[in-house]
């Protein structure tokens, strides 16, 4: 049986990148950039999961099933978050529902 | 029921499996009665493993769903709140957790290009000391909730504007770290398993299924910590009280 | 063609308790979950026949209203989590899943085990929790009643209730990656049996929905135990996010019970018309959908909750998306009858309760999705009639069928088939009078979870009595002739109904090893006629 063997120059490049990545998040939490905030840690922590996923799970050589099942958890959490906060977003914008 | 409605001929045919692209592979000693191949086998358990982790989003997606809700509804609150949390503490575990991403990678590679046993090994002991050391800091920090009174409950004391919003973050960070430190203790467990098997030389290019499966999960632990870090430490640096 | 032996099979291959405990043979795994849902579908209906007594009469007079609450309870825990989402994809599912795809089992044999175990370990606590004083939140477990009120056996309840769902989700793991990996060689998805497609959609349901009910009732039990500020307003917390985490996983849950229903359905028509499915793609595509799109709609259990109303016409329009899968399903069963050489045996009646019930059950569903209509019948009987229309209509009309029809594989056995129709006739017409008057005084306002009434209801609730009477005579009959057939009944054959599929070819009960040679499939495994259709797969 044989799977992909990926150089390990790639995975100290990976673990450099995400060390840097958290460097970078941590930093940025000490500036006051308002809403910015959280798009700014949420965006670096997605590329940290993403190049984790791909590279040290080896999802980048995967079958195209395997794609398919990491992105349908990620989907669906989506799709519960979403609909969810449908829901608290719209709160009270008719007059005299509760809140 | 009569059966003489069976005008047609059958059409499944069961026929001896030629000796063809199923079967030619050798009886290796790892292989299951109910696999044709070790590739069958091995496809199987990662798409299993895989699947397991979507089961893992969803369970703590729920948390996360709640912490979405609780801070939508109390931004300040939940700021307030996390500028009690370590910094210092929270970051080097980050640390920790992706550097032992990084030995258990490499322990998967090694058994995957048949290195000794001596190396494969190594690697493993290191994620296992590596998540040992998470723990402990986990540990500590536990701890210090435990002295200031900030752990939920009927002795939950906060110094501060918003004591009810507080009160429900540190609700969410002990359920949400809690079940990840969880997690943490399984997965040194599994990885207890699969250092005696590297031990006992199973792992090879032929059959790391194990391996690789272990470390899926080892990496999966280590994703939910990168999105717990920043959303219960890092948003409340800046806040100033008042 | 008079067979008077059976080689070596999975049954007589070994005998002692340990060869059935510790067995790996997922045949052998699907009579144990028989056995076990079996045993859990009385207790449930035990607690049933106990409220449906109660109900005789207006006032409180046979048990007291707090026994009355824990009654309904716990014949809404046992039946939905402990019979209803097992039932057809632990015990037909398990016993057929790794023979329609040609494998030799599932993919993990020692999980689909373990499942089995964790599912009886659930199943435990859950008894005790009836046995020590019993739970009365309702099925739905709502916040603050279950995290502040109410008594302490909410916890072994919902810890039940959590060791369960792994079951539940290790079997759809199992399921799946079987689907993926282990089909015959030349078994394309196209070919494969309509029942395969409908385990896989609930596999689906069961991955990305379970663990979330498995946090939910964890955070019940925690908040409880722990006083974390998670859903009790006293604590801060919101008891709507309880209601949308739970309806997030227990809508789809309903759809859980109903696809491998419908997979059954799809199977007996074909056999018992003896014609292809009509539209193949279509059946097997409404599968996913409704898998899909059945995870959009859980708010409209919502609209009177104190959810925005905003959020409330987002899940009505789509909670009536969902019924287009679902009506492609009725109206493909229905073109495949049309002109088909129909045999009255008995799976084919219960497949023509399903359909009829079914559809019901489902259009009166668009009633409860449509807002204003929904704050009329609200916790109501009408939503009592709806959903059991679904669930007991639906889904138990499905499992018996299922169970008639592979019963001679299963078994190698023959049943009864005078009996077998009289059961299915009993069931029939128990159940819509049982259910039918249910409708009528919903919709008059008779609320539900109460163990009084106005006395004008009275006349409803005794119909609905005397039907569930009959009812539970029509699920006992098939009980004692299937137990009776084990050892009297004339052997079946391979294939007693002229029917087809990977299961009707090998011998009957079926060896341990399923296939003495491995297929090798070069057809769709479910032609009952020469292709005609250019379509996929074909």
């Amino acid at each position: 049986m044989s799977g992909h063997v990926a150089p390990k120059t790639m995975y100290y490049a990976v673990f450099l990148a995400l060390l840097a990545g958290t460097g970078l998040t941590v930093a940025a939490a000490f500036f006051d950039m308002g809403a910015m905030n959280n798009v700014v840690m949420l965006a670096i922590a997605s590329i940290k999961a993403l190049l984790v996923i791909l590279f040290f799970m080896h999802v980048r050589w995967s079958t195209r099933l395997t794609w398919v099942v990491v992105a349908s958890g990620f989907f669906w959490l989506l799709i519960m978050f979403g609909l969810t906060m449908t829901d608290y977003f719209s709160r009270g914008w008719v007059e005299g529902t509760w809140r | 029921m009569a059966t003489e409605g069976n005008i047609h001929a059958r059409p499944i045919a069961i026929q001896p499996a030629p000796a063809g692209p199923y079967v030619h592979e050798a009886h290796h000693p790892w292989l299951q009665h109910h696999f044709d191949s070790m590739t069958q086998q091995a496809e199987a358990s990662t798409l299993g493993m895989w699947v397991f982790l979507v089961t893992e989003i969803m369970f703590f997606g729920g948390l996360f769903m709640a912490y979405l809700v609780y801070r939508h509804a109390s931004p300040s609150g939940f700021q307030e709140a996390s500028h009690h949390l370590n910094i210092y503490w929270g970051t080097a575990n980050t640390a920790i957790l992706i550097i032992s991403s990084l030995t258990m990678a490499l322990a998967v590679r090694s058994a995957q290009t048949s290195q000794p046993r001596g190396t494969q090994v190594l690697f493993l002991f290191l994620t296992i000391v590596l998540g040992l050391a998470f723990l402990g800091i986990k540990a500590i920090e536990y701890t210090d909730k435990f002295k200031d009174r900030i752990v939920p409950g009927p002795n939950f004391h906060w110094e501060g504007t918003h004591a009810k919003a507080a009160e429900q973050f540190y609700s969410l960070y002990f359920a949400m770290t809690g079940l990840h430190a969880l997690h943490m203790i399984i997965g040194v467990g599994i990885m207890s398993v699969i250092l005696v098997m590297a031990w006992w030389r199973i792992f090879d290019e032929e059959y790391y299924t194990p391996v690789e499966v272990a470390g899926l999960y080892w990496h999966f632990v280590d994703i939910v910590w990168i999105f717990l870090f920043p959303l219960l430490y890092l948003i409340g640096r800046h806040y100033h009280a008042g | 063609m008079e067979i008077t032996t059976v080689g070596l099979n999975y049954l007589n291959n070994g005998y002692g308790l340990k060869s059935w405990l510790l067995t790996k043979d997922h045949k052998r795994i699907a009579i144990l979950y028989l056995l076990s849902i079996t045993g859990f579908f009385f207790l449930g209906g035990f607690f049933a026949l106990l409220i449906r007594l109660e109900l005789l009469t207006p006032a409180a007079d046979m048990v007291q209203p707090d026994t009355y609450n824990k009654l309904f309870t716990m014949h809404g825990i046992v039946m939905v989590f402990f019979f209803l989402i097992p039932s057809i994809p632990a015990t037909l599912g398990n016993f057929l899943l790794p023979i329609m795809v040609g494998a030799k089992d599932l993919a993990f044999p020692r999980i689909n085990l373990l499942s089995w175990y964790i599912y009886v370990l659930g199943g435990a606590f859950t008894v005790v929790a009836a046995a020590t004083g019993g739970v009365d939140t309702g099925w739905t477990f709502y916040a603050p009643y279950s995290t502040s009120a109410s008594n302490s056996h909410v916890i072994t309840a919902g810890l039940g209730i959590f060791i369960t769902g792994f079951s539940s989700i290790l079997t759809g793991l199992n399921f799946i990656v079987t689907t993926h990996r282990m089909r015959a060689p030349g078994l394309t998805w196209f070919r494969l049996p309509l029942f395969v497609w409908s385990m896989y959609a609930t596999s689906l349901i069961m991955i990305l929905g379970t663990p979330v009910i498995a946090i939910t009732v964890l955070l019940v039990a925690v908040e409880r135990g722990l006083h974390l500020g998670i859903f009790d307003p006293a604590l801060g917390g919101d008891p709507i996010l309880f209601q949308h985490l739970f309806w997030f996983y227990s809508h789809p849950a309903v759809y859980i019970m109903i696809l491998p229903a419908m997979g059954v359905i799809s199977e007996i028509v074909q056999a018992f018309t003896r014609k292809n499915i009509f539209g193949y793609a279509f059946v097997a595509f409404s599968s996913l959908a409704i898998a899909i799109v059945g995870f959009l709609v859980w708010g409209h259990h919502l609209f009177v909750a104190g959810q925005s109303t905003y959020a409330g016409l987002i899940f009505s329009i789509l909670s009536f998306f969902v019924a287009i899968p679902s009506a492609v399903k009725v109206f493909n069963w229905t073109a495949t009858i049309y002109k088909g050489a129909v045999s009255w045996d008995s799976p084919m009646l219960y497949a023509f309760g399903f359909i009829g019930l079914f559809t019901i059950g489902g259009l009166t569903g668009l009633f409860l999705a449509t807002m204003g209509l929904d704050i009329h019948v609200h916790d109501t009987y009408f939503i009592i009639a709806h959903f059991h229309y679904v669930m007991v209509g639906g889904a138990i009309m499905g499992y018996l069928g299922g169970l008639h029809y592979w019963w001679p594989k299963i078994t190698g056995r023959m049943y009864p088939e005078g009996w077998a129709k009289f059961a299915a006739l009993t069931v029939f017409i128990g159940f819509n009078l049982t259910f039918f008057p249910q409708f009528i005084v919903g919709y008059l306002g008779m609320p539900r979870r109460y163990a009084m009434y106005a006395p004008e209801f009275q006349v409803y609730n005794v119909l609905s009595t005397a039907g569930a009477t009959v009812l539970g005579a029509g699920y006992v009959i098939p009980m004692i002739y299937f137990i009776w057939s084990l050892k009297n009944a004339p052997l079946a054959g391979n294939d007693p109904w002229g029917a087809r599929g990977l299961e009707w070819e090998i011998p009957s009960p079926p060896p341990t090893e399923n296939f003495v040679v491995s297929p090798i499939v070069t057809e769709g495994t479910h032609q009952y006629a020469p292709s005609r259709e250019v379509g996929i797969g074909h």
